[in-house]
């Protein structure tokens, strides 16, 4: 069948994006040196880095589905008094610049902070350690967690949860055996969205905690030091770890959907 | 039995006001009334799913107000069902159950009593996603009765169905409800569903519940003239009785002079229904107190029935059937005779 113009046009359109946003991806690691990638799989400092990073992301992702599904819940199946307001402030940290976040963590979390100054007399401190990596991690990345919790209880029926009530469900039954059931697939989506981008956070982290090194800030710190032939190889580790991964994260969806 | 005693309820701009209702033990109790009339939050209200703001809720002598919906023992159908995706039809039917704590010896009996009643027995295993709009119907039913409810609160069951599964469904409604007795609340907009499930009906307009008693009775003799219009009463006129005599009082409207049976005084507001209207093509004898001569202004072809408008001076409504149309021969600017008897015009 022949195809129309607007067909066409779009399938060019198309096939231009498609290709600026694979090919720089494919590039770095087909034109990186296998002897390159196991020298910088070897190298402890990347290791380490890569390491915390994963570990990091992960104790962000869980927190905020510990903390965002709630949230998500309540702002998808309540009415109340600031509903679009914290709608819109969640928004915000996708939004602005990381490194104006990093600075308004820094504010907050420093040791002159609100909260850094009462934490660091408890002996917590947010300035180049773990927790300050964990802090703008989360702070980036929860929002993402929450809108696509958000969704995918908004999806439900909820009805649904009407009628476990009227069933004999508690509401904390309800909720889990019906909502949290059915949102699962969102959830999940949610967390993983979550969980990458809080591993590629880069600007927000730098300013809180520089150090210990997380991956990005590795790769930044090699590049500003040695060049780009430095920093491509670990970027190219980071990017086959991250990938491998994701995919397996999308196949563990795909079979439980299944 | 079900006691609903000044139930209040205010959500938004929109309140449920002052509603006192009774529906007796086995009772098949229907509320009926307009969209956007307040019928499904007035049985979220009795499930316990909004909080009251003032009055009582009494079930079986137990006064349920304050209690959570999982206490009540209330079963609830939706419109669309709300059968639960993720799970068989076995596991949504065992859902009640299960909450209930009910062993499972005495859950597996329950559902394949309940299945046998509801005529599902073969599509216990299957998804409701692979199920008709029919058998959906009868699972969300199976799984409202399986706790053995003492109220059964049904939110327009039959609205999502086509129209050949609706009338199938209104019988086995009728069915069910006979075998299992359970006191039945049903909302519909739908007059048919009325007349032909309940033993009494409720109309609610606008958040107050105007009229409750037999079918025959609501739809007939309506107190409101919203509640008539709702019911179909289409010739809805306001007049002054001119005399009264030999039983019957004489009311003018702009000129025609309609005869009512009873005895009733000064500016009066009259209903007939267009179905209570015979047409004739010629001058005839009829016993019918009311006889016009009257214009065909126009007709709206209803499939079975013809609903025509007809000018007597005041333009009056009257359904026919089709074939009485056409034998007829009418057409639109035809003079033809209409007749209606003084019993069948209700003063509202």
């Amino acid at each position: 069948m022949k195809r129309d113009i607007l067909t066409i046009s779009f399938i060019f359109s198309s096939a231009i994006i498609l290709f600026m946003l694979i090919f720089p991806i494919l590039n770095l690691i087909l034109s990186t040196p296998v002897t390159d990638l196991i020298s910088a799989a070897t190298d402890n400092e990347v290791i380490l880095s890569i390491y915390l990073s994963l570990i990091t992301s992960t104790i962000a992702t869980i927190i905020a589905f510990l903390l965002g599904t709630p949230l998500a819940y309540l702002l998808a199946r309540k009415d109340f008094y600031g509903k679009n307001f914290i709608d819109s402030i969640l928004d915000l940290p996708i939004l602005i610049p990381h490194t104006v976040a990093g600075i308004a963590l820094l504010a907050l979390f420093g040791p002159r902070g609100i909260i850094g100054r009462p934490l660091s007399e408890l002996g917590i401190y947010f300035i180049d350690t773990i927790y300050g990596i964990i802090v703008a991690m989360l702070f980036v990345s929860a929002p993402l967690y929450i809108k696509a919790a958000k969704e995918a209880f908004e999806s439900i029926n909820p009805n649904l949860f009407k009628v476990a009530r009227s069933l004999g469900a508690s509401p904390v039954r309800a909720f889990f055996t019906i909502d949290f059931s059915l949102a699962m697939r969102g959830i999940f989506t949610g967390a993983t969205l979550c969980w990458a981008r809080a591993l590629s956070e880069f600007g927000a982290v730098i300013i809180l905690a520089y150090y210990p090194y997380t991956a990005p800030v590795i790769i930044f710190k090699r590049f500003t030091t040695w060049g780009l032939s430095a920093s491509k190889p670990i970027s190219a580790l980071l990017l086959i770890i991250t990938l491998g991964i994701f995919l397996f994260l999308r196949f563990l969806r795909r079979e439980s959907v299944d | 039995m079900i006691e609903i005693i000044n139930l209040r309820k205010k959500f938004g701009n929109f309140q449920l006001k002052n509603i006192n209702l009774s529906v007796n033990k086995g009772e098949y109790f229907i509320l009926l009334g307009p969209s956007g009339a307040g019928k499904t939050v007035f049985i979220e209200c009795i499930a316990g799913l909004h909080k009251i703001d003032s009055g009582k809720i009494i079930i079986d002598g137990t006064d349920v107000t304050n209690l959570p919906p999982e206490k009540r023992n209330i079963g609830l159908v939706f419109q669309e069902y709300a059968l639960f995706p993720h799970m068989s039809v076995r596991e949504n039917i065992e859902y009640g159950l299960k909450a209930k704590k009910i062993p499972k010896e005495r859950r597996d009996q329950l559902i394949r009593e309940t299945a046998k009643i509801l005529r599902i027995e073969n599509i216990l295993d299957r998804s409701p996603k692979n199920l008709s709009g029919g058998e959906k119907q009868r699972v969300a039913l199976a799984r409202a009765l399986v706790i053995e409810p003492k109220v059964l609160l049904l939110d327009e069951p039959l609205s999502a169905l086509d129209a050949p599964m609706r009338r199938e469904l209104r019988e086995e409604l009728r069915r069910i409800h006979r075998e299992i007795c359970v006191t039945t609340i049903h909302v519909t907009h739908d007059q048919i569903e009325a007349y032909s499930l309940s033993d009494r009906v409720g109309v609610i307009f606008n958040g107050k519940l105007f009229e409750v008693g037999p079918p025959e009775d609501v739809f007939r003799r309506p107190k409101n003239e919203d509640v008539a219009k709702f019911l179909g009463f289409e010739n809805i006129f306001k007049g002054s009785v001119k005399e009264y005599r030999n039983g019957l009082s004489e009311i003018d409207i702009n000129g025609v002079i309609i005869e009512v049976a009873g005895h009733y005084k000064g500016e009066v507001t009259v209903a007939v229904r267009p179905e209570d209207i015979t047409i004739y093509s010629s001058r005839i004898e009829s016993s019918a107190r009311n006889k016009f001569l009257g214009k065909i202004i126009d007709y709206i072809d209803l499939g079975a029935l013809v609903k025509l408008k007809i000018d007597i001076g005041i333009p009056i409504s009257a359904l026919i059937t089709k074939k009485s149309f056409l034998d007829l021969n009418l057409q639109r600017e035809r003079q033809v005779h209409i007749a209606f008897k003084a019993s069948s015009v209700h003063i509202i």
